[in-house]
């Protein structure tokens, strides 16, 4: 790991129109206390918005929280997104609820922390200031 | 994590609602927790031991699994299979786009079509779900919020052209708007309007379809978003009497419509605490409704609820049968009046209908094996049961009275301070099951490595989504498409002059108009919510 100048700044985002977002406000107050800076975005973004504020925020992580089965179509517009932003040496994280079965695809497409349900907040915590 | 720490006479035992538990209950503990005046009898004020005198003996809570998944037609033949195997209510998931008020085709569902719940865009679709099923002997109930005063217009529609008598037709809507705004999150326009909606549903239901219950205020997700059980029951209730303060402004007597408000809550944790929780929490609603607001029919004093289990664990979801079964219990000797029972598989997929029929029996047992229908509140009368009752009414008043004096829940919500305070609760509960101080089984005791888990995943079909816009689009050719722009001007005019907008949202659905033209002439006027970053 780098000597960092500043705190790892996480953008954390809701994909889509999942709203159970107990998860997400919990693993954004673990980072907090973790040394982290969280940019949380609220509900519903699209991949536009969610590599937009990447962009805006000059993001170290890019996180999503999703609970709603729709992770697989999304992160696969998500992922040309960040491509075209040039954000592909950021590091990409998911959580949430992920079957095993689409874990070999979301790690293709970039994500490099998976994190379903049921995972630990240190976990979590430890892998983004590890590989942040 | 096999500790003896949970156990042994120093310990300390404080319940999630923050109250203490002694180690054996008297008759003095009853009498300094204020004694036995407000226990009463069943189906008497203050309804503290059920709402009717007979309960269960005279006829057993509804059974209503929460149902619904790809297009119309698939959930159809799942609640058909429901109905078979002895289901005796319906529950109906929306997928997220209807929910939220868009249409199949709109770009932001993509992906979302048809996923977690049944799809709807028009009146069609609602003929299709229920086409073959009588629903005066099958009360229907939908879990719809942003878009409920849409989807509450087509269930009546749909009704009334299969020539059921409104008057007469039972059903319930979710449409609890400001705890989407806490947790849950399918809102669609900024909370004052949002409210105003759910008023106008109320209103018109009050009038037009009387034994319909337009709204049912739901505890539950405030509770799955964090909330303690004291909490669950105060935000309820404050949220339901935010909805009552909307219809009584516009002239409603309490006794027009409180007698078809109905609450959905949770079971899960601790036994005794939930059974006192409900307890205690009928007594008060029947004291709010009578002492605050002046009713004087009994029906507009019952806590009419539904009671279903969060709670379960992706881990050793096998394991999630017996705590199903254990929720069952607590809602049965809690008197509640419907139970919806999640599935052991639910924290991976839609339930199989292999495990729908394994919670539905798990009710069933109840009733034909256990002798949980015999006798009315048979925890009544115990010491605990009773103490504990008194003390958490008390914390749901005090509870109830600190939302108020920090000026309600609608500017609450609107602030974001509510969301902020039970996502902190959130937190902290989540440190304390990873600390290992809450216990959790699988979780955080008791846990086994590399089990294997044998779930079977729900399909997600993108044919059935091509198939739902094909049908969309076929609906919007063969409709009469001045009729369609007629209702919809309506409808914008009505909500612009601040009328009651479902008359008009009523014949815009009749003319097949859809949940997403609606919408959006909706937020033409009322805009859309901002949600406030608060954690």
């Amino acid at each position: 790991m780098n000597q960092r100048t500043r705190p790892i700044r996480v953008v954390l985002a809701k994909p889509g129109l999942d709203g159970h977002d107990q998860g997400a406000k919990v693993v954004a107050r673990a980072l907090m206390d973790g040394g982290c800076e969280v940019i949380y975005t609220g509900l519903r973004q699209t991949a536009q918005s969610v590599a937009r504020i990447a962009l805006d925020e000059d993001a170290d992580v890019i996180a999503l929280s999703s609970m709603a089965g729709s992770h697989l179509p999304f992160c696969r517009k998500l992922r040309t997104l960040l491509v075209e932003a040039g954000l592909t040496d950021k590091l990409w994280v998911i959580g949430g609820n992920l079957p095993a079965q689409d874990h070999a695809e979301l790690r293709a497409l970039g994500f490099k922390g998976i994190f379903p349900s049921s995972s630990r907040l240190g976990d979590i915590v430890d892998f983004i200031r590890s590989h942040a | 994590m096999n500790d003896r720490a949970k156990f042994g006479s120093e310990r300390t035992v404080v319940n999630e609602s923050g109250i203490e538990i002694r180690p054996l209950y008297t008759a003095r503990d009853l009498e300094e927790s204020g004694g036995a005046q407000a226990i009463g009898q069943p189906g008497e004020f203050p309804f503290t031991r059920g709402i009717h005198s007979l309960m269960y003996r005279k006829q057993p809570w509804t059974m209503r699994q929460y149902t619904g998944f790809g297009s119309p037609s698939d959930t159809n033949e799942r609640f058909k299979y429901l109905i078979a195997n002895g289901q005796t209510g319906l529950n109906v998931a929306f997928d997220l786009p209807t929910q939220c008020g868009l249409d199949s085709d709109d770009a932001l569902a993509e992906g979302e079509v048809g996923r977690v719940g049944m799809s709807v865009d028009s009146l069609r679709d609602m003929e299709v779900a229920f086409e073959g099923i009588d629903l005066e002997r099958i009360t229907v109930s939908l879990t719809v919020n942003g878009a409920a005063a849409i989807l509450i217009a087509m269930y009546l529609a749909m009704a009334e052209k299969r020539g059921y008598d409104l008057k007469l037709l039972r059903g319930t809507a979710q449409n609890d708007i400001l705890k989407e705004f806490i947790g849950r999150g399918t809102w669609v326009y900024p909370v004052e309007p949002s409210v105003k909606l759910v008023g106008d549903t109320i209103e018109y239901c009050a009038a037009l379809a009387p034994k319909y219950s337009p709204v049912s205020v739901c505890g539950y997700h405030i509770r799955e978003s964090g909330a303690n059980p004291v909490q669950e029951m105060a935000y309820a209730f404050c949220i339901a009497k935010a909805y009552a303060d909307e219809v009584k402004r516009r002239g409603l007597e309490v006794d027009e419509f409180a007698g078809r408000l109905s609450f959905n809550f949770n079971v899960f944790g601790n036994i005794f605490e939930q059974v006192a929780k409900f307890r205690a929490a009928r007594s008060l609603w029947a004291r709010i409704m009578k002492e605050e607001y002046g009713a004087k029919k009994p029906g507009s004093m019952w806590l009419r609820m539904i009671a279903g289990g969060g709670g379960l664990t992706f881990e050793q979801p096998e394991v999630n049968i017996v705590r199903g079964a254990y929720y069952a219990l607590i809602a049965a000797l809690s008197g509640a009046q419907t139970m919806a029972l999640c599935c052991y598989d639910e924290a991976y997929t839609i339930p199989s209908e292999h495990a729908q029929r394994l919670s539905l029996r798990t009710m069933q047992l109840l009733i034909e094996e256990m002798g949980l229908t015999d006798t009315a509140d048979p925890l009544g009368g115990s010491w605990y049961v009773e103490t504990l009752t008194n003390q958490m009414r008390k914390a749901m008043e005090e509870a109830m009275a600190d939302v108020d004096a920090r000026g309600g829940i609608v500017k609450l919500v609107a602030e974001g301070a509510i969301q902020a305070e039970v996502s902190a609760q959130a937190y902290s509960m989540a440190k304390r099951i990873e600390s290992g101080e809450f216990r959790k089984l699988g979780v955080n005791c008791y846990r086994v490595e590399e089990e294997e888990k044998h779930i079977e995943f729900h399909p997600y079909r993108e044919e059935e989504v091509r198939a739902q816009i094909a049908g969309l689009c076929e609906v919007r050719r063969t409709r009469d498409a001045a009729a369609v722009a007629a209702g919809l001007e309506r409808v914008e005019h009505e909500a612009r002059a601040n009328l009651n907008v479902m008359p008009a949202i009523m014949q815009a659905v009749k003319s097949y108009a859809t949940v997403g033209e609606i919408t959006t002439r909706l937020i033409g006027v009322y805009g859309r919510y901002r949600e406030p970053i608060r954690f």
